[in-house]
């Protein structure tokens, strides 16, 4: 029987680091020396044996602390990164094998939003825009189109990145991650460190995108409550592994309520992790 | 299939981010200009009244062709560098472009800025120098065919310093300067090579800024044709040819390492 064809398929996924070992003890004067000569090593399992499938038109959302591995699996299915074991999909095409391929159909919007901060936003995007194929005249129509309904001031386009304030750059990054229509949009903690209005606008700008296309968005996040709004199915990473996966409904259902009060998503968070969301891994 | 038309486009963009951040740090660009002037006029000047006019210019080739290319070794290798510090490097490794197309942008712009700012410096030569800079006798053809030729092997160059800047944009920056300096010392930019410890004079041998200086000054100085300086440019375009490859292969094997490891990233 022919396996049906996800919008994303991540199967068995691992990735390790290696980093030079921490010490918390003062190390002595021939400890020193020999750490100059021979660093000691310590492996990080920063993604470990992850599987997931995001369906055509669904947002799937990933809860985790600092460090517990989100950004490295975006990163995989990114084609940033190359995978130790497993496979990644995208449209039935692997990302590491047909990665010309997939990239023409994704894009990515990462916590940092990383520009050129002496050029403008106009200048960035017509930049980002040009490496699809995508011609200046048309990437200035539509790169306003999508800031505008952002609320961002189209005025404001021709000012240098770095004269914008945090909020206004990461809808600059939302529009260079759009201006492409991408079929998987890869949103990392896109509203981490925004004010509550522009963190208001990204998510309904979020939902309009589910409405209007038929995309696979996958949302890395802190924000509780934003995965409750936006997320059909989430799953909670911790140390590399996902520990729970589902519906908000299946992973609340599976907490126990205290004192007959329902469990939240929060509740669910710390009672499989031990720790609250904003402590790091 | 590569589509040609399609990847010209595209590698467009590169030359016009580039031009766009040129304007951005006029100011910066205005400093660097203001150096390579005075680089040039430093070393011309130490022939004047002690040699010929001939020495002056001598003198004064050697400090524009090699000023134009370190520009162009440099220039490819801070395209990465750049983007490296901004963070935009794994948005544009992202794209769907070859890389081949990534760095034929980067490197077009290189030649494209290395050739302005050499000839702005060249137009003003003669301000200072006066009657020791004489390009009447110049060869233009022969100058402008070495220097296309010789490209071809500062590009190749240049993408095997750029991985530098891929793994490590601190240390990168250095490590692109220890192979500049090294080109510098054995290529005869400022004296003949035969002048070099013997040992060393194998290894200038291998460099195709020897030959570019060799025909350069042989064109500027001598009036020479393409025609009289064939072998030496043949020389230059088997280096061109063997070096832009090796090049490519270079940054592939540099790029798949730093996905294997994770350096692309800035942070998170």
């Amino acid at each position: 029987m022919e396996q049906p064809i996800y919008g994303l398929t991540v199967r068995g996924v691992t990735k390790h680091f290696q980093r030079t070992k921490r010490t918390t003890d003062k190390p002595r004067f021939h400890q020193k020396l020999q750490h100059i000569f021979r660093r000691e090593k310590e492996v990080i399992r920063a993604v470990d044996d992850i599987s997931l499938e995001v369906n055509i038109g669904e947002i799937y959302g990933i809860l985790g602390a600092n460090g517990s591995g989100k950004s490295t699996l975006i990163r995989l299915i990114s084609t940033l990164l190359l995978p130790d074991a497993g496979s990644i999909q995208v449209f039935g095409d692997d990302v590491v094998t047909n990665s010309l391929k997939v990239r023409q159909v994704m894009n990515r919007v990462s916590v940092e939003a990383s520009f050129f901060k002496r050029l403008s936003s106009e200048e960035n995007l017509i930049y980002a825009a040009r490496l699809y194929g995508i011609p200046a005249p048309e990437a200035e129509r539509k790169s306003k189109q999508i800031l505008e309904r952002l609320g961002f001031d189209a005025d404001r386009m021709n000012e240098e990145m770095e004269h914008l304030s945090r909020g206004m750059q990461q809808k600059v990054a939302i529009a260079r991650a759009l201006l492409t229509t991408p079929m998987l949009l890869l949103l990392d903690e896109p509203t981490t460190g925004l004010d509550p209005k522009s963190k208001r606008d990204v998510q309904a700008f979020i939902e309009e995108i589910r409405q209007e296309r038929n995309a696979v968005i996958v949302l890395t996040t802190h924000d509780m409550a934003e995965a409750e709004r936006l997320c059909d199915k989430i799953a909670i990473i911790d140390k590399g592994r996902f520990i729970a996966e589902g519906t908000v409904e299946d992973l609340i259902a599976n907490a126990p309520s205290q004192n007959g009060v329902p469990a939240t998503l929060e509740d669910v968070f710390i009672a499989l992790t031990g720790k609250g969301i904003e402590e790091e891994d | 299939m590569l589509n040609l038309v399609r990847e010209t486009i595209v590698s467009y963009a590169f030359i016009e981010r580039n031009f766009n951040l040129l304007k951005r740090y006029l100011s910066w660009e205005i400093l660097f200009f203001s150096y390579s002037i005075v680089n040039a006029l430093t070393i011309g000047l130490i022939m004047v009244g002690r040699g010929s006019s001939e020495d002056v210019l001598y003198l004064v080739i050697g400090a524009l062709i090699w000023g134009f290319l370190s520009v162009m070794m440099r220039e490819v290798s801070d395209a990465i560098t750049w983007e490296r510090w901004e963070g935009t490097i794994e948005y544009t490794f992202m794209a769907p472009i070859y890389r081949i197309t990534h760095l034929v942008g980067s490197c077009l712009f290189a030649i494209l800025y290395g050739l302005l700012r050499t000839a702005l410096v060249l137009a003003i030569m003669p301000l200072f120098f006066g009657e020791h800079i004489d390009l009447s006798n110049a060869n233009w053809l022969t100058l402008v065919v070495t220097v296309l030729i010789s490209s071809l092997s500062f590009i190749g160059i240049g993408l095997m310093a750029a991985i530098f800047p891929l793994l490590s944009p601190e240390k990168g920056q250095a490590a692109t300067g220890i192979i500049q300096s090294m080109l510098l010392l054995v290529s005869g930019i400022y004296y003949e090579i035969e002048v070099l410890p013997a040992w060393l004079q194998p290894i200038s041998q291998i460099s195709p800024a020897t030959y570019t200086l060799r025909s350069i000054r042989a064109a500027m100085l001598e009036n020479a044709s393409v025609e009289s300086q064939i072998g030496n440019l043949s020389l230059l375009l088997v280096i061109g040819i063997l070096l832009i490859p090796l090049g490519f292969w270079v940054f592939h094997l540099g790029e798949k390492y730093a996905k294997r490891v994770g350096r692309l990233k800035r942070s998170g």
